[in-house]
């Protein structure tokens, strides 16, 4: 089988065919009631667990409608719902689902607006006003610090962060420990995976990490959840 | 753990299993002389009993406190004649075989070659039974349909309650005194065969109490030549312990464990019933002592750990009795499936944890040994913390204990008609077998071969393998019009092959009750003494019996493929399918893919597959629960393997699941291997659609590697995910943490791992679906973390 990437119109044919799943397509398009359908399979789970439903992407405010809609089904099922974002969104669509939102599990990647721009391309001002707006009309909020050696993982910037963090209220922080799994990804996507050889960040510096978060009072877990 | 037991259990564990033809020769000895001819089959069963424990050897090892061994030695095996009489060839292969091996000397050969083979040769139970059973059930037996419980080992699979730590064996003759007294010899026919009973069972007991006897006498012996202070109080309580029980009641923890452990040997040495013997709900009945040494100061919980560890040395010296053939590939293994089964709820329903159930599980982390195998049973009102506990023991690695639903069993139980006291006062077995403990005969008497089924319903009752007819007639597959025509022939041969099956159980069972009676085990299982009946003969409180069936993962991905593919889809055509599996696939590895990747599989919560799950488990349920057994009983089914679902795929060639010919069946309740793909939730759902209920025991493996449960979050995980699978009506659930080899296997074998969950970096991830690097990464924190 030839597949021309080129002329690629993602009608998922090539993966259809493909009989030993080698090429696989991510995604697919649902309606709000599949998705339901889907959580309220695992329903029981829920309930053992006091879990629910975390919408992560992407990023999910693309797709803000969609999002609100499920938003709204799981909480007429009384369903606990999280929502993973970067922030990077306009505060009258946070402020809209901000009601049907149990938790915000919030990325902050650099305090620095210069550093903000140069690896994520935007500036980080939106994301933090909207984080401080969260805090203030009492969303329960994780902030979430990848930290990415050699890029965001500096004293100056971690301590900015944990103090930004402290100051607007928000009690829990969580490190994500930069990661090689999306290697595979990208080159099974045909892309150039621009950070080459960064190695995720020793156990040692994640300690000294937690503890720089954990002496402004945050309390601070080492992954995700 | 303390010196004594560090030292002992070092020596249980680098010990090499040998074969002594100690108990060989004496049973031979018995049988030669005229006491053996001279009376009624217990009678005589029990004389061999007193014979063998009055002559064999007798062992107090250096340090032990709770004493007794099956053989001369710890590790020492013997073996059992009149069940099986191992040839030459069998020795060999016990000797030399890479597995499971036994060491087989030149003298016990020699002793085999000139005593044990000449008198025994054609007068086992093994050789009358293969003389007794039909041609058909043979030819099933030679392909792979079923296997045969029995054919080496006597029936057992049976669990002792609390009876004996509130009676002496001089107690039970009492009871069996009034039994005598009650026997009506006018009007009762069978009142002579009860007697020779109740006489056999007198026999049993005063032969143990005599073994223990001879027990003390040897550490009197020990006493003499003994210089050091210390050891020289530890004989003299054990002269006094040995002295007291088992003729009378237990007064202490420690006389309640040797009590339990000579009742043990007891039946170890009678005959080599499944799965050894069990004291089950051991924190229950240990509990009043332990309770009760604390507080009159007699006892600590240091010397009660010390002594449980010993008892569980003692397990650990007796190797399961050695097995050949077919049922060395159904249970390939030294463990002899004594289950210790902690937690649960009491009698009156209310929660049974107790200090005790914590400390057992201290030792098991300490121990970690082969045997005795140890369980917890969790019910709605068992605390966390006791599971909480339980998974941290779990978490490290030799993948006990198991976890069992104590709500489930007790429901299975009542259905099957216990009372509601019995049922909650009983639990789980061998691998996952529920049972009335000290009121039940609950034998397995084989696995039933799912798959080949289907293997010969596809073949129109022929075997592709031989090209022997096996099965019935049901029609050639290319002239069913639906898969409700092959549903059906699916079914017609089942029902079949369940009754080759009964038939054949039916003669067996006939000949343990006519030729080897065990009046030492039915002793203790109510209400043999009351009925005057051996417990080989009915004589117990229920009897069931099993037929495990194996490979539903595997038989329903094969159906489902063969409904998706052929009958909805129509995108492969019958003729072309059948011919791709008489090729191995050879030549059609396209199809083979499409079949893997692109079909409904069980395990992913998908009703398309878990429908024909339910499909299969209601047929394989309607063949077989209900119908009578020899014993006044009933026949029940459960789903467990043990290692036979490697021998089953040996027998059975490529399926329509994309299996290849030769390779592994799916186990117990588990998806195929590497076929769930949509996470353990789903294996969760999946699993529930059958109706563990009407089983008795269904067994769920799950794999994860040490680090999803590195923190307390992960525990807190697994333990909702247990309690959901349980609220779900899920019978067991056992973890296999996974190790560096393993990994290694899943990078060169992805196909069969794709269900292999892993830990990354605060997240979890299939294994098969990381990067190379990643993978190395994990495979080397895993060889430092697993242990």
């Amino acid at each position: 089988m030839v597949v021309n990437k080129e002329r690629c119109n993602l009608c998922g044919f090539c993966a259809e065919k493909c009989p030993t799943d080698a090429l696989t397509f991510v995604g697919k398009e649902l309606t709000v009631k599949k998705v339901i359908q889907e959580v309220e399979k695992d329903s029981l789970f829920y309930d053992e667990s006091k879990g629910g439903v975390t919408f992560s992407g992407g990023e999910p405010f693309m797709q803000i409608d969609f999002l609100e809609s499920l938003l709204t089904e799981c909480k007429a099922r009384g369903v606990r719902t999280a929502v993973d974002t970067s922030g990077y969104a306009p505060w009258d669509a946070v402020e809209r689902i901000a009601e049907k939102v149990d938790l915000f599990l919030y990325d902050i990647k650099a305090i620095d607006d210069a550093a903000h721009r140069k690896y994520t391309g935007v500036s980080n001002k939106r994301i933090l006003d909207n984080f401080r707006r969260l805090a203030e009309r009492g969303s329960d909020l994780y902030a979430r610090f990848v930290v990415v050696p050699g890029i965001n993982d500096d004293k100056a910037n971690v301590l900015e962060t944990a103090e930004f963090v402290k100051s607007c209220g928000v009690k829990q922080a969580n490190l994500l420990p930069y990661h090689r799994a999306g290697i595979e990804k990208y080159r099974g996507l045909g892309r150039r995976y621009r950070l080459g050889t960064l190695k995720s960040p020793s156990d040692q510096k994640l300690k000294a990490i937690k503890r720089q978060f954990e002496r402004v009072g945050l309390s601070v877990r080492v992954g995700g959840g | 753990m303390n010196s004594r037991v560090r030292k002992l259990r070092e020596w249980s564990i680098r010990a090499k299993p040998y074969i002594t033809p100690e108990r060989a020769v004496l049973m031979t000895e018995f049988y030669e002389s005229p006491l053996a001819d001279q009376s009624s089959a217990p009678v005589r069963r029990a004389l061999a009993l007193k014979y063998l424990l009055e002559k064999k050897a007798i062992w107090i090892g250096h340090g032990e406190l709770i004493v007794g061994e099956r053989g001369p030695a710890p590790k020492a095996v013997p073996t059992y004649p009149e069940i099986c009489c191992h040839s030459l060839n069998d020795l060999e292969i016990l000797n030399s075989r890479e597995k499971t091996a036994y060491t087989v000397d030149e003298e016990t050969e020699r002793t085999y070659r000139e005593s044990i083979i000449p008198f025994w040769k054609g007068k086992s139970i093994r050789d009358m039974i293969f003389d007794s059973v039909s041609d058909e059930w043979k030819a099933a037996y030679e392909a792979g349909v079923f296997t045969e419980f029995l054919e080496q080992r006597a029936p057992g699979h049976t669990v002792l309650d609390n009876k004996i730590y509130s009676k002496g064996l001089l107690d039970f003759e009492k009871d069996i005194e009034r039994s005598i007294a009650n026997l009506d010899l006018l009007h009762d026919a069978k009142a002579s065969e009860k007697m020779e009973e109740l006489k056999a069972m007198k026999i049993a007991a005063d032969a143990l109490i005599r073994y223990a006897e001879r027990h003390a006498e040897k550490a009197k012996e020990l006493l003499k030549k003994e210089r050091n202070a210390g050891r020289k109080e530890e004989l003299k309580k054990i002269i006094d312990v040995c002295s007291r029980v088992p003729a009378y009641a237990p007064r202490d923890f420690w006389e309640a464990l040797q009590y339990y452990w000579f009742v043990h040997l007891g039946v170890i040495i009678e005959l080599n019933p499944w799965d050894a013997f069990n004291p089950g709900r051991l924190d229950q009945h240990l509990y009043p002592f332990y309770k009760k040494g604390l507080e009159d100061g007699t006892l600590t919980k240091e010397k009660a750990k010390e002594l449980l560890q010993l008892l569980w040395i003692k397990f650990n010296n007796q190797p399961a009795p050695p097995k050949v053939g077919v049922t060395a590939e159904e249970s390939n293994t030294y463990n002899d499936f004594a289950l210790i089964n902690t937690g649960g709820v009491k009698i009156d329903g209310s929660d049974a944890v107790n200090e005790l159930s914590y400390l057992i599980l201290d030792v098991v982390e300490e121990m970690r040994i082969l045997q005795p195998s140890s369980m917890v049973q969790i019910s709605k009102k068992t605390p966390d913390e006791f599971l909480t506990r339980a998974l941290r023991v779990i978490k490290t690695g030799f993948g006990q204990p198991s976890v069992f639903n104590t709500d489930e069993i007790v429901q299975e139980l009542l259905r099957q008609g216990k009372t509601v006291e019995d049922a909650r006062d009983g639990g789980s077995s061998g691998c996952v077998e529920t049972g009335a403990f000290g009121k039940e005969c609950y034998i397995l008497t084989g696995y039933f071969n799912l798959v080949k089924v289907l293997e010969i319903t596809l073949n129109n009752g022929i075997d592709p393998r031989t090209g022997r007819k096996i099965g019935l007639a049901t029609g050639d597959p290319k002239d069913f019009n639906n898969f409700d025509d092959l549903l059906d022939a699916f079914r017609k041969q089942l029902q079949h092959s369940i009754d080759v099956k009964i038939e054949g159980n039916n003669v067996i069972e006939r000949l343990y009750a006519d030729y080897l009676p065990v009046p030492f085990l039915s002793l203790m299982i109510s209400d043999c003494i009351a009925s005057g009946k051996d417990y080989n003969d009915g004589g117990a409180r229920y009897n069931t019996s099993y037929i495990q069936g194996v490979g539903l993962g595997t038989l329903t991905d094969s159906l489902t493929a063969l409904k998706y593919q052929i009958f909805d889809r129509k995108e492969i055509s019958f003729p072309g399918l059948l011919k791709a599996l008489r090729t191995d696939f050879d030549g059609f590895e396209k199809l083979r893919q499409r079949l893997l990747n692109k079909t409904p599989k069980y395990g992913n919560d998908d009703d398309y597959a878990d429908e024909i799950t339910r499909t299969i488990f209601e047929a394989y349920f309607n063949a077989v629960d209900g119908r009578p057994n020899m014993k006044g009983g009933t026949y029940r089914i459960n789903l467990l393997p043990t290692t036979v679902h490697i021998y089953f795929g040996k027998v059975v060639g490529a399926t329509p699941d994309g299996r290849k010919a030769g390779e592994p069946l799916s186990e117990g309740v588990s998806p195929v291997q590497g076929a769930d793909r949509s996470g353990p939730t789903a294996v969760i759902k999946s699993v529930s659609k059958i109706d563990h209920f009407r089983t008795g025991g269904t067994l769920l493996n799950q794999k994860f590697a040490p680090d999803l449960l590195t923190d307390e979050v992960g525990v807190g995980k697994l333990s909702h995910l247990i309690r959901t699978y349980f609220r779900l009506g899920g019978h067991h659930i056992q973890f296999n943490v996974i190790n560096a080899q393993t990994l290694r296997d899943a990078q060169r074998h992805p196909e069969k791992y794709r269900d292999l969950m892993v830990r990354v970096a605060g997240y979890s991830d299939y294994f098969v679906n990381l990067s190379v690097d990643l993978q190395n990464e994990i495979i080397r924190r895993t060889e430092h973390k697993s242990f």
